[in-house]
């Protein structure tokens, strides 16, 4: 997957949980948190919809990562390309 | 013969759920639709636990705990359950307080509480504002020693009025006490304080028939009078589960139970190591509750201008007179028509914390009396209100922690769960045992509808996790016990 294909993957994760927020505007490098209401539930329906949608396994110790766009970004296109690989 | 409320169950499902209250609803519902095979087995001929309703002869309909929840169980109910579902959780802006202390009315969030702190409790406004930025700020992974006493005694010394309006209706909400670690008032009083109280138009029955439909159309299948009475678990954890003696197979076993219940006799102490044993008999169960249901007669209406009516006669806000049998507080809940639109009906319901010591061990007869002084003291109670009160009621009932425990099977009919050590005891489950989950009421953040609705949510996805993982190994095969 490209860079743009992470992100488009994340959006859609996020229009779907937050259908009410305007994701086209979101600052890749700004906290996802502090520019659309997101609480811990929410984070964790990004880590399941991540198993279900890649089968990408995120540890607990790892959510910080998905504090930003750029974030999530640099921590999933890695994961995505070897399981890419894998199959 | 009996009937077989097993017939065409299969010999083996990914995961069985065990109880059908709003953590066992919503984990079952989330894991269907991540693709799992669930089994959903409730003892009672209804499902929804606790978040329960009963119909009476005069048309009369009283909800159990539909008094009010914050306004985040409308997203729960979005993105767990159905929009339609999320559609009718409305506000409730009534809410009266009544005691020697003050008497008042509030929106109950944070904007009207700090004006009532302000204008009638002559607090200064930054006090106010850092009591609530501090609360706010509360997460999980604090400091846990401070107590909620703690905490008021710092922003609010000595100001007892204050103290019972802070606190006296999150001991209803769910029986925490100025004892409890001041994190679990923080994050509860912070849910209703965001936006207020809401509730769910339609009733509990409504909420809990559109949940089964889902659930149905998930593929759960759901199964009423069934009790669990054994998870079965080997060297490599959870194997299967007992269930009116029939034996089916699971990999993983989602237990919304009762925790100690769960570890105790569902699983048995053998399958626990010695620390974990030693440290979940130190977890404390929460108290339960008493309730009183009046049905209105059709074609009367209730003259009363609340929704909720925190009532208390006690001088100050006691936990243990709030608690005693000697009943000196009271919440009143009143069913307006605009719950069940349509319907024009009114209900009111009255609630107390109550003990379950003080009622197991009644004789018959005492049990009868006392149950009926409960009815006749509340009444009394409510014509203070509503002066008319014994003319209009068509219908009472009284419910003690013994009918609790009946229906729920929650040792000493507990209301809400265990105090917050049960957290870590419930968290810590699939660490001792593989495949064993447990949720529900605990820990006091996790329990009300809102808690336990979440909770389920964040033990489906460790469930899901576990379940991903042994399913990438080997295929269930059917028990052999
Ligand atoms: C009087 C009262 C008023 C309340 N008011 C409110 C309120 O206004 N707002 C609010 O948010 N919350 C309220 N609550 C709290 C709220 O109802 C509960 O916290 C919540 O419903 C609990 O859900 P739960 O998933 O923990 O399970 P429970 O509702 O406790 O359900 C557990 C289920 O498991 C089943 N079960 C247990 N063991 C077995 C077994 N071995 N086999 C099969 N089935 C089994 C039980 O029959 C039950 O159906 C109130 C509670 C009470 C008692």
């Amino acid at each position: 997957m490209t860079r743009d294909e992470v992100r488009g993957a994340i959006l859609d994760i996020l229009s779907e949980i937050a259908p009410d927020e305007n994701i086209e505007s979101i600052d890749d490098n700004r906290k996802l948190r502090d520019q659309m209401d997101l609480d811990s539930m929410d984070f964790l329906d990004i880590v399941m919809e991540l198993r279900k949608r890649f089968n990408i396994e995120v540890p607990e110790k790892d959510y910080e990562h998905l504090a930003t766009m750029s974030g999530c970004i640099a921590y999933l296109q890695p994961l995505m390309l070897k399981k890419q690989v894998a199959n | 013969m009996a009937r077989n409320w097993l017939k065409g169950a299969q010999s083996a499902y990914d995961t069985v759920v065990i109880g059908s209250g709003l953590a066992g609803m919503t984990a079952a519902n989330v894991l269907a639709r991540l693709g799992h095979k669930v089994l959903l087995a409730e003892h009672h001929y209804n499902l929804g636990g606790l978040a329960t309703w009963f119909k009476r002869k005069g048309g009369h309909i009283l909800d159990i705990s539909l008094h009010g929840f914050p306004i985040g169980m409308m997203k729960t109910l979005r993105k767990y359950w159905t929009m339609d579902m999320a559609d009718r959780v409305i506000q409730l802006r009534n809410i009266r307080f009544d005691n020697p202390q003050f008497c008042l009315r509030t929106t109950f969030d944070r904007a009207d509480f700090t004006h009532i702190l302000l204008e009638r409790f002559g607090i200064m406004l930054d006090v106010v504002d850092e009591f609530f930025s501090t609360i706010r700020q509360f997460n999980f992974y604090d400091e846990l020693k401070m107590t909620t006493r703690e905490l008021f005694e710092k922003f609010f010394p000595g100001r007892k009025d204050v103290w019972r309006f802070l606190m006296e209706p999150i001991t209803y909400a769910n029986g925490s006490t100025l004892d409890d670690p001041a994190l679990t008032y923080g994050i509860v009083f912070s849910n209703f304080m965001s936006k207020g109280v809401f509730t769910y138009q339609g009733g509990t029955d409504q909420l809990i028939r559109a949940m089964k439909a889902e659930l149905e159309s998930n593929g759960v299948d759901i199964r009423t009078h069934c009790l669990v009475e054994k998870i079965y678990v080997d060297d490599d954890g959870v194997r299967g589960v007992r269930i009116n003696g029939d034996d089916i197979a699971c990999n993983a076993a989602l237990s919304n139970s009762n925790l100690l219940t769960t570890i105790h006799k569902l699983v048995g102490d053998e399958h626990f190591d010695d620390g974990f044993l030693k440290e979940a008999r130190r977890v404390r169960l929460n108290n339960s509750s008493c309730q009183v249901y009046i049905g209105i007669k059709k074609g009367e209406k209730v003259d009363y201008d609340a929704d909720l009516l925190f009532s208390s006669v006690a001088d100050e806000y006691d936990t243990d007179k709030i608690l005693s049998k000697d009943v000196t507080s009271r919440t009143f809940s009143f069913y307006h028509p605009f719950i069940r639109p349509g319907t024009n009906r009114y209900s009111v319901v009255s609630s107390t914390n109550a003990r379950y010591e003080d009622w197991a061990s009644l004789g018959t007869k005492d049990y009868g009396r006392d149950k009926d002084h409960l009815i006749q003291t509340t009444l009394d109670a409510l014509s203070h209100y509503v002066p008319n009160v014994r003319k209009i009621v068509d219908y009472v009932e009284a419910s003690t922690p013994k009918t609790f425990k009946r229906y729920t099977l929650h040792p000493s009919g507990t209301s809400f769960g265990t105090k917050f050590e049960g957290l870590k005891i419930s968290r810590e489950l699939p660490q001792q045992v593989a495949g064993l989950f447990h949720t529900g009421s605990v820990g006091i953040i996790m329990s009300g509808w809102l808690g336990a609705a979440n909770y389920g949510v964040i033990v489906a996805n460790e469930v899901d996790k576990f379940l991903r993982s042994v399913n990438s190994q080997s295929p269930v095969e059917a028990v052999t016990v």
